[in-house]
């Protein structure tokens, strides 16, 4: 098995066999996992895959059954007053304290880290608040804060000291579409300073629009990690024909070497050829197609999965 | 489009290729002993700034409704027996009516119409069976099962807060509660005694008089080593509190427990097991009141008090070490 410190090049969060057993069951099983420096990771799985366990375990509040853990290049949870201080995270949605203001909550888990310092601390849980768009509702008891506004405080939490690793579970639940919108470029923003962002979702969209690379789980299992588009790329576009004279066009495409031909009401679809789509589309039309859309549907996070694993995405495990 | 080529079906393999090429990368920097990365030079842990969670901890303790409403609760028991006193006395008559103890009733209460400072002595007597250690029970419970319960346990122990270092400052925090609530029955009392009853100086239990000073002196004494007595009480609550993520539960069986230990102790049938319950020497802080002082029971009640601690602290700390926290 492969071990790293954390060097500029190296992997943040690395797992070798990492395993979590709750009686017979096994919530995590022998997970391999890599995350480079420096990039956006998206952690995805259906709810119930484990993900959320992994996170626990890397973050040294429950102890894997058997396996290892490394963040930033110190054993998990061996090491953890060393690794959190370089660590922010937001663990299965934010938890407060509602009798108090968001602003002293920041100030309350600032004062739980032994390395920040109290001088800055009302500077930097304000700069947190700005950062979240929270400043405005800063004196509001949390309990009145809405699932949206609790999300914002948990991430402010996150970003009350500079960061080297973020981990962030499932960061936009509850927010609204502008609110999703306003996370992602946060995130985007905190990782061209550097920061490496691991993110779990069970949305692929946000996944796709916002991460470098991704992993996959399902069942307490790691089914595939690497770079986004490569992932994405394995599952290829298809070409997609829509014409009332679908008898005819799937003829025409077979005859062009258009793989797995799909005929449905009124499309054809195909694996889509190695040659110029415009001459398909010539020679459809010349054999009297009428072609009323064409093209290649791009191939999504989502179609990579569903090839990966043969079934839906929302099948909890 | 040259992406394209690969089939769905090999693009696992491609990626896990991917994988095993920056393990593989990453294995030949192995283990050079760097600590976390660059640009992050191991922030310095100093004393002042740890201390800063036990500030911030007793801050939001008294400063909830519930610490302030059972400090108000504490506060109106010697209200309430000096104007019970007071009404009963009022036609001349003495409390109970009964022999030199005074019948019934709380210790030293047939002495609070002659010298209010007697009500702070009766006030402890009062509230230590039940009150205060109740609402000890309710603060050391909830300690940690209560963040637990909250879900902000798992973000004080990634800020990180040190489990060990939470434990300290959770068991604290608790003993400053003991502290101040005895302190807050024993100012109260002494505040009600001076407005409704004579001042002056003060006859032990020994029948020798002191000044009224000494008798203050005394009082504080007393209200220290009631303070002390439910050192044990705190402990047993915070081991209880790791052992559950509900604060409610936490709460009801640390108080279940404390009223289950107050009956064996009144079982005779009991009495080998009674010098070990946490309990049983709590009255001893009367014998402050003879003179000279008789301490073997007060030596007898710390030193129980400081098993106490040793054992469940050490209980406490051991179960909430390996802990693991799912909520």
């Amino acid at each position: 098995m492969p071990s790293t410190s954390g060097t500029p090049t190296g992997s943040v969060i690395e797992t070798s066999g990492l395993t979590k057993r709750y009686g017979k069951h096994l919530a995590v099983d022998g997970l391999d996992l890599s995350v480079p420096r420096g990039s956006v990771f998206g952690f995805l799985g259906p709810n119930g895959s484990g993900k959320t366990t992994t996170i626990r375990m890397l973050m040294g509040l429950i102890e894997p059954t058997s396996g290892r853990a490394k963040v930033l290049g110190r054993p998990m949870p061996h090491d953890t007053r060393r690794v959190l201080p370089h660590v922010g995270a937001l663990i299965e949605g934010p938890a407060l304290y509602g009798f108090l203001s968001g602003r002293d909550n920041l100030l309350r888990y600032d004062s739980a880290d032994p390395t920040a310092d109290p001088r800055t601390r009302k500077a930097r849980a304000e700069a947190a608040l700005d950062r979240v768009g929270l400043t405005a509702a800063a004196g509001k008891k949390a309990k009145a804060y809405s699932l949206g506004m609790k999300q914002r405080l948990g991430l402010a939490a996150a970003l009350l000291q500079p960061r080297e690793l973020l981990v962030l579970d499932e960061p936009t639940n509850g927010l609204d579409p502008q609110g999703m919108r306003e996370i992602r470029s946060l995130v985007r923003e905190l990782a061209s300073d550097g920061t490496t962002v691991f993110l779990s979702s069970h949305l692929l969209d946000e996944i796709e629009q916002v991460c470098t690379h991704a992993a996959v789980m399902t069942q307490g299992r790691l089914i595939t990690q690497g770079p986004v588009a490569e992932l994405a790329a394995g599952a290829r576009g298809r070409l997609t024909v829509t014409t009332p004279d679908t008898g005819d066009a799937a003829r025409v495409l077979k005859e062009l070497g258009v793989a797995d031909l799909v005929v449905t009401e009124d499309r054809v679809t195909g694996e889509p050829p190695g040659t110029d789509l415009a001459d398909v589309n010539a020679a459809l039309v010349e054999a009297g197609v009428r072609v009323r859309g064409f093209g290649v549907e791009r191939a999504s996070l989502e179609d990579a999965f569903v090839a990966l694993t043969g079934e839906g995405f929302d099948v909890a495990g | 489009m040259s992406r394209a080529e690969v089939t769905a079906g090999a693009a696992g393999a491609s990626g896990a290729d991917g994988v095993r090429a920056a393990t593989a990368a990453t294995a030949k920097e192995t283990d050079t002993g760097h600590p976390a990365g660059p640009g992050s030079p191991p922030r310095p842990v100093r004393l002042a700034w740890t201390l800063g969670l036990l500030r911030s901890e007793l801050s939001i303790t008294f400063r909830r409704w519930r610490t302030l409403a059972l400090l108000a609760v504490l506060a109106a028991v010697p209200v309430l027996v000096g104007i019970a006193v007071k009404i009963e006395t009022g036609d001349g008559g003495s409390v109970g009516g009964g022999g030199p103890d005074g019948g019934g009733g709380p210790a030293f209460i047939a002495q609070v119409t002659n010298n209010g400072l007697f009500l702070v002595f009766t006030a402890l007597a009062a509230t230590l069976p039940f009150f205060l250690p109740m609402a000890i029970g309710v603060v050391a419970g909830d300690a940690i099962a209560g963040e637990a319960s909250a879900g902000t346990l798992r973000y004080l122990l990634v800020a990180p807060a040190g489990r060990t270092r939470l434990l300290l400052v959770k068991y604290a925090t608790a003993l400053t509660f003991c502290l101040v609530a005895t302190l807050v029955v024993a100012a109260s009392a002494l505040a009600v005694g001076a407005l409704l009853f004579p001042l002056g100086e003060v006859t032990t239990i020994s029948g020798t008089r002191i000044s009224f000073s000494d008798g203050l002196l005394r009082a504080l004494l007393i209200a220290l080593v009631v303070a002390a007595s439910l050192i044990g009480v705190s402990a047993l609550g915070l081991f209880v509190s790791t052992m559950t993520s509900s604060g409610i539960a936490a709460m009801a069986t640390t108080v279940g427990l404390l009223i289950t230990v107050q009956i064996l102790d009144q079982i005779p049938q009991l009495h080998a097991i009674h010098p070990y319950l946490f309990s049983h020497y709590w009255l001893s802080f009367a014998d402050l009141m003879r003179d000279p002082v008789y301490w073997d029971d007060l030596v007898k009640n710390l030193g129980l008090q400081a098993l106490y601690a040793g054992v469940f602290g050490s209980a406490a700390w051991a179960r909430f070490g390996v802990k693991d926290i799912a909520s």
